[in-house]
């Protein structure tokens, strides 16, 4: 049992007192961890019972875990008993009062990217009343989307509208006894996002641009699940490529997708999270668990992500190929600058007959940053004529930072085919000569070789978006090269 | 045009051109031949302003401004072309892509309008026609998986695209055939032009057969040791360089 402060000691047993009644003053629970804090999560946000007995298993568990060690990262130790576990919305009052009021730099860098102009207020934290635009547009999307039977909403939404669902598929994909990461965030996650496709349907947009407004304040330990039934589809878009502000430290994010036959889940990812400064002080610990379950036949779930954030990003977004030929994908870049570091790769675990996997991974590593690629295919006896094409490339900006390659290969069936091509180069002076002397900056000229080396991986993407990834990379990488 | 005054330079420490002086009008076309190591290629990049060649003395003066003082990105806008030796290759790079980026990077630094794609299309269409090219060529990423030839006559088809004023053809002849060396020499052939000085570094007489110089100099020790005109190119053919160094030692 980890011990807490007096003042949690304080504050819960006042709340006691109250029996549990949601008449609180306090907006955040004082830090650290114990199953009072737990209680007190699940009851603040009015949750049925069996949800707050998950939690409690979850934390039980996490008790008996320790943090891994094995990822090709370094951090001093987090204390987990100084993180605060809930933090009600924050009212906007504090905020800047419009986009006037926000650090210059930080718009600059909107500007750059090609953030709408509504959208910046919002991600620069203005007060979103005064954003009348962004609000209707999410309204009418909301509309479309009831009208198609598709349910999106806030995790918390879903736990109190539709309790039978998130009961039925809650964990089923990453148990919360998965790794010390995902048993905490089973103990602890306060919102996050729920997407429910009904069979037959195809979801009539990319679900983006909304998620991208009703994204902030979702909280470090955040949770999503997606669940496409029978012969839908569905396109999924989360993060930004505007840096976020965050003041929590720690990320422990947990996404389960669930495809059932013939379903289909593009899940792209745009991750931006403050990477700390040029002498790698600060920055947001990424740890993330991502895992998609083909467990319809021909079902297929398909995992693109650019990853520029975050001090340290920890993350394997996976695929369990459990249907019969069932496909899953994995496109990756991720950026490493300054003292920034990443970890990331992919799992495919091939079950059902005639299963697919294809895996594209692109590492670009700059300044003093290390960047490793660590992936798992796995190959099960039952999985035959299972095939698999990992294609793995380095790109080295300089000469201090470094790229790693793990790759682990379980084939347990004798007609899988697994092919794994591997490449690491340095981004040429000869390359960047030869398009000096075709007259672009320097600049463009790096923008135009890294986003030539990340094609494969950017023309996954959804289209309005390609175009910002592409910006965003030039931005993280700005100052790279000279 | 081009005026290089007892230019030196040096690669990784160790000193190349000692003392090079060559005058280049608009309209003309000089060759520089030598033995390896002479210096030629070290010229061609020096003009370029590539990284790693450092200039230890002397001057260049490009259409009255000190070309040395410029970033290679600049000369490269004021009109000074390289056709690479090896042309390097850019994965997933549309070719047609950094052409036209390259093109219109040039024209804004003139102060023209930028061509947009379709503009941009029927241009180096045109050109490509000239080179012989297939349109294939566009979509393919930067000399990805060209063939050595392929690469020399993409240099050209840029130098078409591009019209600078003065075009440093590093050592274009190597590598190809006699079929693809015709069509090379004959696109740079239609490049000449009463504006635009073409500066041929070659090892071998044999380009010389298809693109005639109005003069031949040859490069020894890092210096101009020998000037005259398409007959000296004939005689070192025949006798080799080394009685260009004992002429000039002596």
């Amino acid at each position: 049992m980890a011990t807490h402060t007096p003042e949690v000691e304080d504050f819960i047993g006042k709340k006691y007192k109250h029996g549990f009644v949601t008449e609180i003053d306090a907006d955040t629970v004082a830090p650290g961890l114990d199953e009072d804090v737990i209680r007190f999560i699940s009851s603040k946000k009015g949750e049925p019972s069996f949800l707050l007995e998950w939690r409690l298993q979850a934390y039980r568990h996490w008790l008996t875990m320790t943090e891994p060690k094995w990822a090709h990262v370094h951090h001093q130790p987090i204390d987990y008993q100084a993180i605060s576990y809930y933090s009600a919305p924050k009212s906007k009052k504090d905020g800047p009062k419009s986009l006037d009021e926000v650090d210059p730099k930080l718009l600059e860098t909107y500007e750059k990217l090609g953030i709408p102009l509504h959208e910046r207020a919002i991600l620069a934290g203005v007060a979103v009343d005064a954003v009348f635009d962004s609000v209707s547009v999410a309204t009418t999307f909301k509309a479309k989307l009831a009208e198609a039977g598709v349910i999106f909403c806030s995790f918390s939404e879903a736990v109190r509208d539709h309790p039978d669902l998130i009961e039925q598929y809650l964990g089923t994909v990453v148990p919360y006894s998965d790794n010390f990461f995902a048993a905490l965030n089973s103990a602890v996650f306060t919102d996050g996002s729920f997407v429910f496709v009904p069979k037959g349907v195809r979801c009539p947009m990319e679900l983006s641009t909304y998620f991208r407004i009703n994204a902030a304040n979702t909280g470090q330990f955040e949770r999503t699940l997606i669940v496409a039934e029978e012969s839908s589809h569905v396109s999924y878009l989360e993060g930004c490529t505007a840096p976020m502000r965050d003041e929590n430290q720690l990320h422990a994010a947990v996404v389960e997708l669930v495809a059932l036959d013939d379903a289909e889940i593009k899940y792209s990812t745009v991750q931006n999270w403050y990477p700390g400064d040029e002498n790698g002080i600060g920055g947001i610990y990424n740890f993330v668990t991502k895992r998609g379950d083909c467990r319809g036949h021909r079902s297929k779930i398909s995992w693109t992500q650019v990853e520029t954030g975050s001090a340290i990003t920890w993350k394997y977004p996976s695929c369990v190929l459990r249907g019969d030929h069932s496909v899953g994908e994995f496109y990756s870049v991720a950026v490493a600058n300054n003292y920034q570091q990443a970890d990331t790769g992919t799992k495919m675990i091939h079950i059902g007959r005639g299963t697919r996997s294809t895996i594209v991974s692109k590492g670009i590593s700059a300044g003093k940053a290390q960047n490793s690629y660590r992936g798992l295919v796995k190959i099960l006896p039952s999985a035959d004529g299972a095939r698999n094409y990992t294609q793995c490339d380095s790109l080295l900006m300089g000469d201090r930072c470094g790229a790693h390659t793990f790759p682990y290969i379980e084939a347990k069936n004798p007609t899988a085919h697994v092919e794994h091509e591997a490449t690491t180069s340095k981004i040429g002076e000869d390359q960047l000569f030869y398009c000096l002397q075709r007259g672009l900056s320097e600049e463009d000229a790096v923008n135009m070789i890294v986003n030539g080396f990340c094609k494969d991986v950017f023309r996954e993407l959804p289209m309005e978006f390609a175009v910002e990834a592409q910006n965003l990379l030039s931005v993280s990488l700005e100052g790279a090269v000279g | 045009m081009l005026s290089i005054n007892n230019l030196q330079a040096s690669v990784g420490g160790k000193q190349i051109l000692n003392g090079l002086d060559l005058e280049v009008e608009a309209g003309q076309v000089h060759a520089i031949m030598g033995p390896n190591g002479s210096g030629k290629s070290t010229l061609a990049n020096v003009l370029a302003g590539r990284e790693g060649y450092e200039v230890t003395g002397g001057s260049v003066v490009y259409r009255d401004q000190d070309l040395l003082e410029l970033a290679p990105e600049e000369r490269a806008r004021e009109g000074v072309f390289l056709a690479f030796q090896y042309p390097v290759e850019i994965p997933g790079v549309n070719n047609a892509y950094l052409l036209k980026a390259a093109l219109n990077a040039q024209r804004k630094h003139r102060g023209e309008p930028e061509l947009d794609a379709f503009e941009f299309l029927a241009l180096v269409k045109d050109r490509m026609k000239l080179m012989g090219m297939d349109e294939s060529f566009l979509n393919r990423g930067v000399n990805e998986g060209f063939s050595g030839g392929e690469k020399k006559r993409n240099e050209i088809l840029q130098m078409a695209v591009l019209e600078p004023r003065l075009a440093v053809l590093d050592e274009t002849d190597s590598g190809l055939d006699i079929d693809a060396l015709r069509i090379v020499a004959g696109g740079v052939n239609s490049l000449r032009s009463a504006d635009r000085a073409i500066v041929l570094v070659t090892h071998y007489q044999r380009l010389l057969d298809y693109i005639e110089p109005d003069f031949v100099h040859v490069l020894s020790g890092g210096r101009i040791v020998k000037t005259g005109d398409k007959d000296l190119a004939l005689e070192l053919e025949s006798r080799g360089y080394d009685w260009t160094r004992e002429a000039a030692s002596a």
